[in-house]
C-alpha cells in the first residue's frame, strides 16, 4: 500500500536540534532557522561530539572562520593565565601573534567585533576572575596570588581588582563568606 | 556580529527613569529587548508567571513601592527557576554597608544612579559587556560582583 507522506524540515530539524543539545546537556537558544546560540562555555570537544551526533542525521555545523578564531585567542588566553605557573615574560601580544600566526592588530579588531571587548580587557577579567577563586579556596595569601599571576605587587594586584570590580579583594571577601554563613 | 538579542529587565516607579533607561539602552553596541515594570509586586507577578520569558538581566531599583529591590531580591535568589538572571540593583544613594548587604542578598552588581545620560549609557554598555563575558566563556556567575559608584 502506497503512502503520501509530507514533512515540515524546520519543524523536522530543531526537534533534531533540540535532542542532541539536550542529550549534551547545553543551554541555548534555537534562534532563527539554521542558527543555534550556544548560552555556556563551548568546548572543542563538545563542538567535535556535537558535530558528529548531528551529521547521522546529515545535518553538518557550518564554522565560522572568525568565531574559530576567536575562541583559539579565549583558549591560548585562559591557558597561558591558568596552567603557566608563571606567566610569559614576553608581551602577550607577541605570545598571541606566535601561537596564532595572525598579525596582532588582525586578532585585536577581530576579537572586539565578536566579543564587544579588547584582548587587554579580557585577559584582565579571567586574571581577576582566577584572583576570585584563590581568594574563596583561601589557600593563598594575597601577596602569594600576586607572585603567582605575575603581578609587580600586592599593591598592584588589589588596584587592578578594585578597578575592575569596583570593591577591594577584602570587601569580595568578606560577602562570600557572609554569603556561605548559614541564615541567622 | 550577530546574536540573538540580550532580554533586559527593568523595575522602576519613575517614569521618567524607565525612559532614561530604555533610551540609553538603545545605542548600546550588543543588541538588546527592553521591558519594564512599575513596582515589586509587578515584578514578581512576571517573573513567576507560568511561561514567563525571563530576562537575561534585571535592572532592579531599590526603592519602589509595595516590594522594595532587597525583598524581591532575596526572593528572586530563592526561587529555583530564577536563579541565573543578572541582578544589578541601582540607588540613587547608600551607605558602605547597603552596598554589601545587597551583594551578600546576591546582586551581581551595584551602581549608583548617574544624572547624565551619557554617564548612564557607558555603565550599562559596560555591565552587559561583562554580564556578556560571563555569559559567554562559562564563568562562575556568582563570583560576578560589579560595584559603580563614581562618575
Amino acid at each position: 500500500m502506497k503512502l503520501n507522506i509530507k514533512y515540515n524540515i524546520n519543524s523536522l530539524c530543531k526537534k533534531i536540534l533540540r535532542e542532541q543539545l539536550d542529550k549534551m546537556g547545553l543551554k541555548y537558544d534555537l534562534t532563527t532557522f539554521g542558527e543555534v546560540e550556544i548560552r555556556q562555555h563551548f568546548s572543542v570537544e563538545e563542538y567535535k561530539q556535537l558535530n558528529t551526533a548531528l551529521s547521522e542525521y546529515g545535518i553538518e555545523i557550518v564554522e565560522s572562520q572568525k568565531s574559530v578564531l576567536v575562541q583559539k585567542i579565549k583558549d591560548v588566553i585562559i591557558e597561558m593565565i591558568y596552567l603557566e605557573e608563571k606567566l610569559p615574560a614576553s608581551k602577550i601580544s607577541h605570545y598571541l601573534t606566535e601561537k596564532l600566526n595572525h598579525s596582532y592588530g588582525y586578532l585585536a579588531n577581530l576579537f572586539s567585533e565578536v566579543t564587544y571587548t579588547s584582548i587587554e580587557n579580557f585577559i584582565i577579567l579571567q586574571k581577576i576572575e582566577l584572583v576570585k577563586e584563590l581568594i574563596i579556596s583561601e589557600k593563598l595569601t594575597l601577596t602569594e596570588i600576586s607572585i603567582k599571576l605575575n603581578y609587580s605587587s600586592v599593591a598592584h594586584l588589589s588596584n587592578q581588582f578594585k578597578k575592575t570590580t569596583g570593591l577591594t579583594p577584602s570587601m569580595f571577601q568578606r560577602i562570600i563568606e557572609k554569603r556561605n554563613r548559614p541564615a541567622q | 556580529m550577530q546574536h540573538d538579542p540580550l532580554h533586559i529587565l527593568l523595575a522602576d516607579d519613575d517614569e521618567d527613569d524607565r525612559l532614561f533607561f530604555k533610551d540609553a539602552f538603545e545605542e548600546i553596541k550588543i543588541k538588546t529587548v527592553v521591558h519594564t515594570v512599575n513596582d515589586g509586586l509587578q515584578l514578581m507577578n512576571y517573573l513567576n508567571m507560568e511561561n514567563a520569558l525571563l530576562p537575561h538581566v534585571l535592572f532592579l531599583d531599590l526603592n519602589m513601592p509595595f516590594k522594595n529591590g532587597l525583598e524581591c531580591l532575596y526572593e528572586i535568589r530563592n526561587t529555583e527557576k530564577l536563579k541565573d538572571i543578572s541582578i544589578v540593583i541601582y540607588s540613587t544613594s547608600a551607605s558602605e554597608e547597603d552596598i554589601e548587604e545587597t551583594f551578600v542578598k546576591g546582586a551581581n552588581v551595584y551602581i549608583k544612579k548617574p544624572n547624565d545620560f551619557l554617564t548612564l549609557k557607558k555603565m550599562l554598555a559596560h555591565i552587559i559587556t561583562i554580564n556578556w563575558q560571563y555569559d559567554t566563556c562559562g564563568l562562575n556567575k556568582e563570583n560576578f560582583l560589579l560595584s559603580i559608584q563614581s562618575q
